[in-house]
């Protein structure tokens, strides 16, 4: 029988919906039971929450000071000493999960399987490639452990309302004192996360300033909406990174994406394939963001974003 | 530090809207343009900024592909790499795999730094740096957008889904870099020249003595579910009815 591992991903405080998405994944697998792992310094509020993801058969707590805040080379050894007795190690597709999952798999000794976007089967699972330009059906070894990546867009979080059993449990495992974190920079706002938002208001290189991006804002805060950008918007500097949708930003799939004069490059699209409507403002009718977009609209962002602000209220 | 590692992998050109080939077995890539990975060019600039600030000697390219791979190396050496190395393969390889080869090169010339891409924009695996960290026992510091060193310690900042975080990693070290590092030198035609004579060694997964990694089979190859082009509306009345007719205003 298949026994998965779920590596829980969270702030020190509180789980991220990325973990419930890793637990949808790992339940696609026929007959699978669902363990959570939650590395932290003080993890009880973050156990109770992953305890309650339904489908989870037990919380296991590694509590140590080392584990806070997370650092791959710390968390790697002590999940490849809990992954035995497991069938599959999963983790979620995101910088937390890209970074430390493949340590985990080279401890191991495998190959890891990184973004998987459906189960086809015990071993068997379907990935993106190429920018999400071909999609890859794999098997990993039956006879190894299976480590991967689980692709947050392609699941919904599972529900809540389980009561798992939290149990405490160490990991023999020696850890290294190379790296050290010093300090995390964030875009403080009280605007709605990107990657969990039903509704993300994105901005290109159009948009020619950072004071312009206040079009972007303005019309986010009326829709309730989350911030997202293009790679170019970023390297110009209007906007944080964080923001920045697509094959190396964030990948994401909210109910309603508005682009806005963003040209439609295949690796900026790759990242909102999975939303629900998409609408695409551009002055440009031949635009390549016109080709996957619900509802498109042909004119000057600098007279339709402002309009549309208006007529929303 | 003496040498830093660098790595090329030969990929499609992120300008190819890539196609699958009709029977399944794979992408097409007859006639199409091939360059270094976008990443690894980045990874490269880095490690020649860092040899002409003096705080390393030498930067050797490595690349694990085809012969054809010399291509990308020699352009590597034009842009200012003192020596390249051809790990040859005719099958493609897994980044386990890479990371062993990898690490056998670290070991051969006593390497104290390796930086790689994020991720390679074929497979978008993103996994061969965190490995090669693992089996080397050693840091690694991923997605990395600035990096400076101080002494035997380099200081990363890393492009994380919250926004910028820094760590600090003692050396010898693995970094893999994010798009927004640096920019890139462009090749000029007398460094073209003069990389034609420049040290270009081939090494056998033999040699080497590394084995394959017990591989993921790749079973199927399909294009991608189409998203249906949708409607154009006229103006923005429009625009809010069509979306007061999904429900999302
Ligand atoms: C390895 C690699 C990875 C990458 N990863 C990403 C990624 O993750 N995310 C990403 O976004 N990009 C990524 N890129 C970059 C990508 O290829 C494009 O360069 C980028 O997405 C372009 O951003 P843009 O659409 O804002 O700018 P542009 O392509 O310059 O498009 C601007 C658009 O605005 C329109 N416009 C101009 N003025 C107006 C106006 N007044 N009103 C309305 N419309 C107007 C124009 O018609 C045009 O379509 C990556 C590239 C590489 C090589
Ligand atoms: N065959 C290869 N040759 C040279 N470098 C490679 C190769 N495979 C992976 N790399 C390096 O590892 C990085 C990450 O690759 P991947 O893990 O495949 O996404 C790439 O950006 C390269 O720097």
């Amino acid at each position: 029988m298949s026994k998965v591992l779920v590596i829980a991903e969270h702030n020190g405080t509180a789980l991220n919906q990325s973990t419930a998405k890793c637990v949808a994944c790992a339940k696609q697998i026929e007959g699978a039971e669902v363990d959570v792992a939650v590395f932290a310094a003080s993890a009880s509020s973050i156990a109770a929450e992953a305890a309650e993801i339904s489908g989870v058969d037990r919380v296991l707590v590694l509590e140590r000071e080392e584990n806070d805040p997370a650092i791959a080379a710390v968390l790697a050894p002590q999940i490849a000493a809990l992954a035995s007795g497991y069938s599959h190690v999963f983790g979620p597709s995101t910088a937390f999960g890209k970074d430390v999952m493949p340590r985990v798999a080279a401890l191991l000794g495998v190959n890891q399987i990184s973004d998987i976007m459906r189960v086809e089967g015990t071993y068997r699972f379907r990935r993106p490639i190429y920018a999400g330009n071909a999609i890859l059906t794999v098997e990993a070894p039956a006879e190894a452990t299976v480590v991967a990546t689980v692709r947050t867009a392609s699941y919904q979080a599972a529900d809540g309302g389980n009561t798992a059993a939290i149990e405490n449990v160490s990991a023999d495992a020696e850890l290294p004192t190379h790296t050290r974190f010093v300090g995390v920079q964030t875009g403080q706002s009280d605007r709605p996360d990107l990657q969990t938002a039903a509704k993300v208001v994105s901005g290109g290189r159009a948009l020619g300033s950072a004071d312009n991006f206040g079009l972007i804002y303005k019309l986010a805060d009326k829709l309730g909406a989350a911030i997202g950008s293009s790679r170019a918007a970023v390297d110009a500097g209007y906007v944080p990174p964080e923001t920045q949708v697509g094959q190396t930003g964030q990948i994401i799939a909210p109910d309603l994406y508005i682009a806005i004069g963003i040209s439609g490059a295949i690796q900026h699209i790759t990242g909102i394939k999975d939303a629900g409507t998409i609408v695409a403002i551009n002055k440009d009718e031949e635009a390549p963001i016109f080709e996957v977009s619900d509802i498109g609209l042909v004119g000057d962002l600098f007279n339709i974003v402002p309009e549309l602000t208006d007529a929303l209220n | 530090m003496e040498k830093i590692l660098v790595g090329l992998k030969r990929v499609v050109d992120y300008n190819v809207r890539v196609q699958v080939k009709r029977d399944g077995s794979g992408v097409e890539t007859d006639g199409v343009k091939m360059s270094i990975n976008p990443f690894d060019e980045i990874a490269l600039e880095e490690a020649l900024r860092i040899r002409e600030r003096g705080e390393a000697s030498e930067v050797i390219v490595v690349s694990i592909g085809s012969a054809e791979s010399q291509q990308q190396l020699r352009t590597g050496l034009a842009m200012g790499a003192d020596r390249a190395i051809l790990v040859e393969t005719d099958t493609s390889t897994d980044p386990l795999t890479a990371a062993r080869i990898f690490k056998t090169i670290i070991d051969r010339e006593n390497a104290e730094l390796v930086i790689l891409g994020k991720q390679a924009i074929d497979d978008d695996n993103s996994q061969t740096g965190q490995m090669l960290a693992a089996i080397w026992g050693r840091p690694q510091a991923t997605f990395a957008s600035e990096v400076s060193f101080d002494g035997n310690t380099a200081r990363v900042t890393r492009e994380v889904d919250i926004g910028l975080e820094t760590i600090e990693i003692d050396l010898p070290a693995v970094i893999t870099v994010d798009l927004r590092l640096n920019e890139p030198r462009y090749v000029k035609l007398p460094d073209i020249m003069k990389a034609k004579k420049k040290p270009l060694d081939q090494l056998s997964f033999a040699e080497l003595g590394v084995e394959p990694a017990p591989g993921i089979k790749e079973l199927a190859f399909e294009p991608p579910e189409a998203r249906q082009r949708g409607i154009m509306v006229e103006d923005v009345a429009g625009l809010v009815a069509a979306l007061k007719d999904k429900g999302l205003v």
